[in-house]
């Protein structure tokens, strides 16, 4: 049941061959056991759960029939929850409680699943490796000694684990993809404003975009169809017809034009990596596609053009945590200002602190034009570059990451070497495009990622340039032996 | 282009976050690295290149100006460091 598809879970439910409290109890006694050692969850509501569970019961035995209703999950603590705590991986947001529920949480919970409890995370969503968590790192759950990745670390070891039958996760620059990679997990982030902000806590605006994390492609299809949809209260929502993700999964390849860009493929990326992403195009191959070369000549620029614009943004929005109105404030203090100082001082970690002042820098007086604007322009050429690319290919295929989980303190020293773990990923956020990767196989025994990015609003056709591969082959399956 | 620890210390305030004499220099290096980093930006020709804001190309929706939330202020109030009367509580500001 812990390996089964969320189409085979709902199958069972509506067939009563199993309950939601069942299953539910299940994946808590799973959490209760497994969690300790790896630390994906900040919090488990196991009562909340169990009464969720019933109701789904009580609605499947009056002959209701949803495909997610009953189907556990876990939310990234970034995501408000009404009545339970969203930390947001801080010591900032430690003891809050939200007065209401994000967007996300509303369409999942309306569909009928039940909240299992809240995943950790890197703090506001600001790391690649879960390390920068208040509430300490996430293990890998394929080899402890390693990062799950980050930001969403926390939500790819709990579905990695088995202790999630899936999750959602937040990707600002490959916080769903890169830990989705180094967890052996399908993880998406949807184009920019395909799934509602509102409730999401906000790290950089212009480029966070929530999706789901799981098992498969087929799994993520279902997922994005009840979260994706128009909401009035994200500015950046995007008013469009609902779209059903699972429709084409089935569709043939024959056809399918992939492009590869050489600057995916040049140095930087570990040669196993290289190696399982290489088996996994020759799989496409016979699978029906064929490769083009293309190019993405400012891809290079993602990272530094990123880490001023996403900082910036940073900047801002947690200028609102000035213990005030929720969050952390300093029990001693003089004026009005020392007490902001002091209780963002205290709130924030090393991290969170340094992209602050990165931001505030670049956004100072006299700086902003060297800086920003330059950044922004720079991001213009950049999903220019796609632009292009997309008139030769149908989807862009490449490494997620450059090498597998890492061991923990590997990078934690030095930020810029930290931020290169997201080089093939960035560039995706700073175009706004949807990117996907998928498990292709395994390097130090540790999963590898395959990075399928498409279109805007190419969410339908990468799921199905996904499921055939996954329908072909059987990484995606594989889960790590200790979590049996 | 690089920071002077007067230079951190202004930043600090701008961003009202405290930090120590004894972090200055610290936070100093760590900035400088990252700047340092990201001055390749420096060497692109972007002449005529128009920033980019967002993702999407999309016009700023308006409402009719309406009031649209209901009143939770209880319920808002109910996580906040310290309030009296319905109102949030910080250190004196005018004497």
């Amino acid at each position: 049941m812990i390996n089964a598809s969320l189409k085979e879970l709902g199958a069972a439910l509506a067939q009563k061959r199993i309950s939601s409290v069942e299953l539910t109890t299940l994946f808590l006694d799973r959490i209760e056991k497994l969690n300790p050692a790896l630390n994906a969850f900040v919090s488990v509501g196991r009562d909340q759960a169990l009464r969720q569970a019933a109701a789904a019961d009580r609605k499947v035995g009056a002959g209701g029939t949803a495909p997610l209703l009953g189907i556990p999950l876990a939310h990234k603590d970034i995501f408000c929850t009404a009545g339970r705590p969203t930390t947001c991986g801080s010591k900032m947001l430690a003891n809050f409680v939200s007065p209401y529920d994000a967007h996300v949480v509303e369409r999942l919970d309306a569909a009928g699943m039940v909240l299992l409890g809240k995943c950790n995370m890197d703090e506001f969503a600001m790391g690649s490796s879960n390390e920068t968590s208040f509430f300490g790192p996430v293990k890998n759950p394929w080899n402890p000694a390693c990062v799950p990745g980050g930001s969403s670390g926390g939500s790819a070891a709990a579905v990695a684990a088995r202790l999630a039958p899936a999750a959602t996760g937040t990707d600002t620059g490959g916080s769903i993809r890169q830990p989705a990679a180094l967890c052996g997990l399908t993880g998406l982030k949807p184009t920019y404003g395909v799934v509602s902000r509102y409730g999401m806590i906000a790290f950089a605006s212009s480029l966070d975009q929530g999706g789901p994390m799981a098992k498969s492609a087929e799994d993520c299809a279902l997922l994005l169809n009840a979260m994706a949809g128009f909401d009035a209260r994200d500015s950046t929502s995007l008013e469009r017809p609902a779209e059903d993700y699972c429709g084409d999964l089935d569709k043939p390849l024959a056809g399918l034009r992939i492009g590869l860009p050489k600057e995916f493929f040049g140095a930087g990326m570990d040669a196993g990596v290289r190696a399982a992403v290489e088996a996994a195009i020759a799989e496409y191959r016979k699978l029906g596609a064929t490769t083009v070369e293309v190019s993405l000549p400012n891809s290079g620029l993602s990272v530094p053009a990123y880490y001023v614009i996403a900082p910036a943004e940073a900047s801002s929005n947690l200028s609102r945590f000035d213990g005030v109105r929720y969050g952390h404030r300093a029990a001693e203090y003089g004026d009005l200002n020392d007490m902001y100082e002091k209780s963002r001082a205290e709130g924030f970690g090393a991290e969170v602190k340094r992209r602050i002042l990165i931001g505030a820098y670049v956004l100072s007086h006299g700086y902003y034009d060297a800086y920003y604007l330059k950044a922004q322009k720079i991001r213009r050429l950049i999903a220019a570059d796609f632009r292009e690319a997309f008139k030769a290919c149908d989807v862009v295929m490449g490494p997620t990451a450059p090498s597998v989980a890492f061991a923990f303190g590997a990078k934690s020293a030095d930020p810029v070497q930290m931020y290169l773990s997201d080089i093939y990923t960035i560039a995706v956020n700073l175009a706004g495009l949807p990117g996907l990767s998928i498990p292709c196989g395994f390097d130090k025994e540790l999963p590898v990622g395959l990075q399928i990015v498409g279109p805007w609003f190419g969410e339908a056709r990468m799921l199905n340039v996904a499921h055939r591969y996954q329908q072909a082959t059987d990484w995606h399956v594989r889960m790590p032996e200790e979590m049996k | 282009m690089s920071l002077s620890l007067d230079d951190v210390s202004r930043i600090a305030r701008l961003a009202r976050i405290e930090i120590s004499p004894a972090e200055t220099e610290q936070t100093r290096d760590q900035l400088n690295h990252i700047l340092a980093f990201v001055e390749q930006l420096q060497a692109v020709d972007t002449t005529g290149i128009e920033p980019m804001a967002h993702a999407v190309d999309v016009v700023q929706r308006l409402r009719p100006d309406a009031v649209t939330e209901a009143d939770r202020r209880d319920a808002f109030q109910a996580i906040a460091p310290e309030t009296e009367a319905g109102l949030y509580l910080v250190p004196r500001v005018v004497e």
